[in-house]
C-alpha cells in the first residue's frame, strides 16, 4: 500500500516519485488543460474573460469546502452534511450584517460557529464510534430543516458593501480566487510538513497503528472536524457574498459536488492517501465541465449524470490500483 | 444472535410506540380516527417499501445510499416508456419494476466484484442514477395517466388504501425470508463476520447481489405507488428518501455496523416515525420542523443503541 507521502517508493528519479505520488494530480491537471483546449477550439467564447473569471471566482468555495472534506475523508470518515452548513453559514453572516452588527463579526461569528458545530460532530464520531455517515446524515436533515424553518426562505438582500468579501477584487482579480490558492497552498504544507497533518495520515490509514505510534486518533478526529468546520465556514462566506442575494436554503446537492471534489483529486476513500491540491483542482475541473456543457450546447440537467459516472470512474481506479500494490 | 436481547428491543420499541400512540390520542381527537390513521398508513408505504430492503442491506453490514434516486429514475422510466416509447402502461410498469432492479443489480456489481465500500459506491449511485433522471427527463413531467392507474396510489380495498396491502404483504414476506430461510440466515452470518461467513461457504457476494438487487426492486414498486399519488412523474421525486429509511431501520433496532436487525423492528420503527411527523404536524409544526426532529432522532437511536452494543460486550 503506497503511504500519503512520497518518502516510499525508493530508488526511483526524482521525477519518477513526483509522478507516483502526485498522479491523479497531475491526470486532472491534464484534463483541465485538455478540456479548455477543446471546448476553447469549439467555442472560443469559453475562453473569455468573463466566463474564465466565473469559472474560478464562482466556485472557488467549492474548492475551498473541499479542502476541508480532502481531510475528513483522508482521516477515514465522510460528513454528507457540508452542503446544509454551508447554507446556514451564509444565512447567519448575512443576518449578522444586514442586522447593523460591525463587519468582523458578521464573518467571524459564523465561521466559529461551523467549527463549534463540527467540534460536537466530530466528538460524536470520535468517542462513541457512531459511523460519519450517519451522525452526518442526521445533522443534515437538522441544519436544513432547522435553516428553512427559521427562516422560512426569505432571502437576505441590500446587504453592506463591504461585507461583500468574495467581490473584493485585487490587482482586477476577485478575492475568491486568493482565498482559493492561498487556502489550498496553505493546506497542503499543513498536511505535509505539520505534526498534526501527518497525524491525520496516519489516523486515516491505520487507527490502531497511529494509536500505538503514540497518537491519539480520538482528538485527531475531533481536531479534523474543527478544522473541517473553519474550511466551511470561509466556504460560507464566500458563497454567501459572491451574489448581491443570499437564499437561505441550501444549495441542493452541494455536499456532494465538494465530496465528488475531493475524490476525483485523488483522496481515496478508504482513508490515509491523497492531497488537497488535487481537490482544489478537481473542483475547477468540475466548473469547466458544467461550463463547457452550456458552451456546447449539452442541456445542463446531463452535469449530474456526467459527475457520477466520474466518482464512479476514480473509484474503480482508486480499487484497481489498490489491488495491484497491495 | 441473542435472542432475549433482541426481544427486548423490540419489546422497547413496541411500547414507545403505545406510549406515542396514546399521547398522540390524548393531545388531538383527530389522531385516533380511522380516516387519519388509515391515511398515515398511505403516506407510509413508500418508506416503508424501501425500509424492507434496507433492512437487509444493513443487516449484512452494507448501506444504500441510492434508494431515493432509484425511486427518482424508475418513475421517470416509467413516465418515459409509457408516454415516449408508446408502451401499455402495465408493459411500462414490469419495465420499470425491472429497470430498478437492474439499478439495485449495478450497485450489488460494484460493491461486490470491485470491492467498493457500499457507503461510497451507493454515494456515485446516488449522483448517477438521480443525474439520468434528470438527463432523461429535461426536467419536463409526465402527466395524464389513466383513471384506472391511480387505484395503485389512492385505491382502497375492503376500506384500506391499496399500498398499506402491498406493504403489509411485503413486510410478511420479507419477515419470513429475513427470520425463517437460509438465505435470511446468511444475511446474519455476512453482515456478523464476513470472512467467516466466506470460509463457512455461505455464497457471501450472491447474497449480496440478491439483497441490493431486491432493494432496487422495492424502490421502484414505491415509484409506481408514488406516481399513482401523486398523479405525476418527477426527476425529484424520492429526493432524500435514504435518510427516511435508515431513520426507521436503524430506529427499529438493527445495528449499522451489521449481523442484527430484523424486520419487525423495522416495522415499528417506521410507525413510531410516522406517529412522530403526524402528531407534530397535528400540534402546528411545520414540514421543515419535522425533519429536524427526525434528524435528532435518527442521532439519538444510534447513540443509544451503540451504547447498548458496547455494554454487551459488542
Amino acid at each position: 500500500m503506497s503511504t500519503a507521502v512520497a518518502a516510499v517508493s525508493p530508488g526511483r528519479s526524482p521525477f519518477g516519485r513526483f509522478v507516483s505520488s502526485y498522479g491523479q494530480e497531475i491526470v486532472v491537471l491534464g484534463c483541465i488543460a485538455a478540456l479548455f483546449i477543446g471546448v476553447g477550439a469549439v467555442n472560443p467564447r469559453f475562453l473569455s474573460n468573463t466566463n474564465i473569471n466565473s469559472i474560478f471566482a464562482g466556485n472557488a468555495y467549492i474548492a475551498v469546502a473541499a479542502i476541508g472534506m480532502s481531510m475528513i475523508i483522508i482521516a477515514g470518515h465522510i460528513d454528507v452534511s457540508v452542503g446544509s452548513l454551508i447554507g446556514v453559514i451564509a444565512t447567519i453572516a448575512g443576518t449578522l450584517a444586514v442586522g447593523g452588527y460591525p463587519i468582523w463579526i458578521a464573518w467571524l461569528v459564523p465561521v466559529l460557529f461551523a467549527m463549534a458545530v463540527n467540534a460536537g460532530v466530530g466528538a460524536l464520531v470520535a468517542y462513541t464510534r457512531i459511523p460519519s455517515i450517519v451522525v452526518t446524515l442526521g445533522m443534515l436533515s437538522i441544519l436544513k430543516g432547522g435553516l428553512i424553518s427559521a427562516t422560512a426562505g426569505a432571502w437576505i438582500t441590500d446587504m453592506p458593501a463591504d461585507f461583500m468579501i468574495a467581490q473584493k477584487r485585487v490587482f482586477g482579480i476577485p478575492s475568491a480566487v486568493y482565498f482559493m490558492v492561498v487556502l489550498t497552498i496553505l493546506a497542503a504544507l499543513f498536511m505535509r510538513y505539520s505534526d498534526f497533518g501527518r497525524a491525520i495520515y496516519a489516523v486515516g490509514g491505520n487507527s490502531e497503528a497511529a494509536r500505538a505510534a503514540g497518537l491519539n486518533p480520538e482528538r485527531t478526529v475531533v481536531g479534523v472536524f474543527v478544522l473541517h468546520g473553519f474550511f466551511a465556514g470561509i466556504a460560507g462566506l464566500l458563497f454567501a457574498t459572491q451574489l448581491q442575494v443570499i437564499q437561505s436554503t441550501v444549495p441542493p446537492n452541494l455536499e456532494l459536488t465538494v465530496i465528488t471534489a475531493s475524490v476525483i483529486g485523488g483522496v481515496s476513500i478508504l482513508g490515509g492517501t491523497g492531497t488537497v491540491i488535487g481537490s482544489t483542482l478537481a473542483a475547477i475541473l468540475f466548473a469547466a465541465i458544467g461550463s463547457s456543457l452550456i458552451f456546447l450546447n449539452v442541456s445542463a440537467y446531463w452535469l449530474r449524470a456526467v459527475l457520477g459516472l466520474m466518482i464512479l470512474a476514480t473509484v474503480l481506479a482508486d480499487m484497481a490500483r489498490r489491488r495491484r500494490t497491495l | 444472535m441473542n435472542l432475549p436481547a433482541l426481544l427486548r428491543h423490540e419489546t422497547v420499541l413496541a411500547l414507545l410506540v403505545i406510549i406515542a400512540l396514546a399521547t398522540l390520542a390524548g393531545l388531538s381527537d383527530r389522531f385516533f380516527t380511522a380516516e387519519n390513521l388509515l391515511n398515515q398508513g398511505r403516506l407510509m408505504a413508500e418508506v416503508g417499501l424501501v425500509a424492507l430492503g434496507m433492512t437487509f442491506v444493513i443487516v449484512t453490514g452494507g448501506i444504500d445510499l441510492s434508494v431515493g434516486s432509484i425511486l427518482g429514475l424508475t418513475a421517470i422510466l416509467f413516465g418515459v416508456f409509457w408516454q415516449n416509447v408508446g408502451m401499455p402502461l402495465p408493459v411500462a410498469m414490469v419495465a420499470a419494476l425491472a429497470s430498478g432492479t437492474l439499478a439495485g443489480v449495478g450497485n450489488g456489481l460494484i460493491i461486490t466484484r470491485f470491492k467498493v465500500p457500499p457507503l461510497i459506491a451507493t454515494l456515485a449511485t446516488l449522483a448517477l442514477y438521480r443525474g439520468l433522471a434528470e438527463g432523461i427527463s429535461q426536467a419536463r413531467s409526465v402527466r395524464g395517466y389513466p383513471e384506472w392507474f391511480f387505484f395503485f396510489g389512492q385505491g382502497e380495498i375492503l376500506d384500506v388504501p391499496v399500498q398499506l396491502w402491498v406493504l403489509a404483504i411485503a413486510t410478511a414476506i420479507c419477515a419470513v425470508i429475513l427470520g425463517l430461510t437460509p438465505f435470511g440466515r446468511a444475511t446474519y452470518a455476512t453482515g456478523a463476520n464476513e470472512v467467516a461467513a466466506r470460509f463457512s461457504g455461505i455464497r457471501v457476494d450472491a447474497t449480496k447481489l440478491w439483497i441490493y438487487a431486491g432493494t432496487g426492486f422495492l424502490a421502484a414498486l414505491a415509484a409506481i405507488i408514488f406516481v399513482s399519488r401523486v398523479t405525476t412523474t418527477r426527476s425529484d421525486m424520492g429526493t432524500g428518501l435514504e435518510l427516511d429509511v435508515i431513520t426507521g431501520v436503524v430506529l427499529g433496532g438493527t445495528s449499522i455496523f451489521g449481523g442484527r436487525g430484523t424486520i419487525i423492528g423495522t416495522a415499528l420503527g417506521l410507525i413510531l416515525i410516522q406517529a412522530l411527523k403526524n402528531g407534530l404536524a397535528l400540534s402546528g409544526v411545520k414540514g421543515d420542523g419535522t425533519i429536524v426532529v427526525i434528524g435528532i432522532v435518527l442521532i439519538i437511536a444510534i447513540l443509544v443503541s451503540a451504547i447498548v452494543d458496547r455494554s454487551r460486550g459488542g
